[in-house]
């Protein structure tokens, strides 16, 4: 594979058996020898890990990083103290979505925004382009920070006594930086999959022999094939399916994420689309028919009338059932309703909608978090 | 003797009825299969038809008849156990037996060592 980047791991998933493939112009795994099935469930029962180190790390330095922060995205990023983390969408001035990202509030002189990957270019530009008028420098180090997400129930107790640092005194979204395993990390609890988790920011140095260390303690390397299977089973977003510079926040379920008070991109085109009523929204289907699984961009009906699409559609292993999630009208389509998906040309497969998330796991805000 | 597609199905005939499936090297390539939609017995089927399809958790994936003729027997167990194609493609994995209308398809169809240098070259 050609011109692909290789995160500082390459070595070791390939070691693990890692099938790897391009990913937005990185070469990464899939799935490693035991598969997806075997790699999702070790991340819900125990504890399984995943190389984000393609995850882009952007940062705003300077005077007015706070305020350029709470200017690019519709969370409010004022509310945060400092060590907090939020969720939040980044927007066009239309109120579509550039992207969806984590804002790490450091210090009131430094932000960092964690991006997708496939859009750290666009958001870069984005950003810069949006902070002119702003004290503020915005730097791109993505390529000086591996990343690690550790996912599952037990890897709060399991991981203890590596850290240096209380992982039982960081709460859901907040972070902090320390040593683990005697290697230097800024250590936050967040994550993808709807368990408990950390994720370990460190150098690409660094994160060989921290890998090692949790495949050594029992953790389960899982690819991207598990990390989608995981973040739709709790319905999380993926940019590129759920939203797109074409969906806004509100159509897409995260009316949370956005802070009406604050004045952001995107605002005036958001909240009229909230006066006005939203014409179309996600919604959660669960196939009750047999005949097979309905994939991203499969056509949704009501009867003969085409009504929206499928952004993604997989057997949700842990539950052992057939479920979708896609955007239709947003009048009509109560629990219950049902629908009949295309899964190819002339086949339809009967569907209704149910209630989201298809599955909650051992990520629990309340108790963690200190809000 | 098994004989190979370059679409990596595999079939084994006797007494004119040919049991048909993928290749162990599809079933790997695909990953854990989740679902898998069985033709139906009665099916008249020309070679290089869609025999039925089969959904890993990454994607769908057609499986074409290596051979024209009638679909007479499924194996109904994949219905509820399709990883039995991971565990064992070319044996307990198989998909259906077709009654084949023109034996002589079979001579244009791949041997195994045939079939393993198409799997190699494909890298």
């Amino acid at each position: 594979m050609a011109d692909l980047k290789r995160t500082p791991l390459y070595d070791e998933h390939v070691r693990c058996g890692g099938k790897l493939v391009d990913f937005h112009g990185w070469e990464l795994p899939v799935q490693y020898s035991d598969g997806i099935i075997k790699e999702a469930k070790a991340v819900r029962e125990y504890m399984g890990i995943f190389d984000v180190s393609h995850m882009g790390e952007i940062f705003l330095r300077g005077r007015d990083a706070l305020k350029a922060a709470e200017y690019l995205v519709t969370n409010n990023v004022s509310k945060l103290k400092y060590g907090e983390i939020c969720y939040t969408p980044m927007c066009y001035e239309d109120g579509g979505i550039v992207d969806d990202l984590l804002v790490y509030k450091k210090t009131s002189e430094e932000i960092l925004m964690v991006v997708n990957a496939s859009n750290v270019e666009k958001d870069f530009n984005w950003i810069k382009q949006n902070t002119e008028s702003f004290d503020v420098e915005v730097l791109n180090k993505s390529d000086q920070y591996a990343q690690l997400a550790v996912q599952g129930p037990s890897v709060e107790k399991r991981l203890q006594e590596y850290s240096g640092v209380r992982l039982d005194q960081i709460p859901f979204y907040s972070f902090k930086e320390g040593r683990f395993n005697g290697i230097d990390c800024l250590i936050s609890r967040t994550g993808y999959t709807g368990e408990d988790g950390f994720e370990f920011y460190t150098t690409t140095e660094a994160v060989i022999p921290l890998w090692r260390k949790f495949i050594e303690i029992g953790t389960k390397p899982a690819g991207l094939g598990a990390r989608d299977l995981l973040r739709f089973e709790p319905c999380y977003m993926l940019y590129g399916n759920e939203i797109t510079k074409d969906t806004t926040p509100l159509e897409a379920g995260l009316k949370w994420t956005v802070d009406f008070t604050m004045d952001f991109i995107g605002k005036d085109a958001i909240q009229q689309q909230e006066e006005k009523g939203l014409e179309r929204r996600l919604k959660a289907f669960e196939v009750i028919e047999k005949g097979g699984i309905p994939r991203t961009g499969n056509k949704i009906f009501n009867g003969d009338q085409e009504i929206g699409f499928v952004t993604t559609g997989n057997k949700s292993t842990t539950l052992n059932k057939i479920v979708a999630l896609g955007y239709v009208p947003s009048k009509g389509y109560k629990l219950g309703k049902e629908v009949e998906i295309e899964i190819r040309e002339n086949k339809r497969l009967k569907a209704k909608v149910v209630k989201k998330p298809f599955y909650v796991g051992s990520v629990n805000p309340d108790k963690h978090s200190n809000k | 003797m098994k004989k190979y597609t370059e679409s990596h199905e595999w079939i084994e005939v006797a007494e004119g009825i040919a049991t048909v499936g993928i290749s162990e090297h599809a079933q790997e390539q695909l990953g854990d299969i989740v679902y898998v939609d069985l033709p139906e017995e009665g099916n008249e089927l020309s070679k290089g038809d869609t025999l039925c399809s089969i959904e890993s958790v990454k994607s769908a994936n057609d499986v074409y008849t290596p051979v024209s003729g009638e679909v007479v027997e499924i194996n109904s167990s994949l219905e509820d156990t399709p990883e039995t194609i991971n565990e064992s493609a070319e044996g307990e994995g198989w998909i259906c037996k077709i009654k084949l209308s023109d034996e002589s398809e079979v001579d244009g169809l791949m041997s195994l060592e045939e079939y393993k240098k198409i799997v190699e070259s494909e890298g």
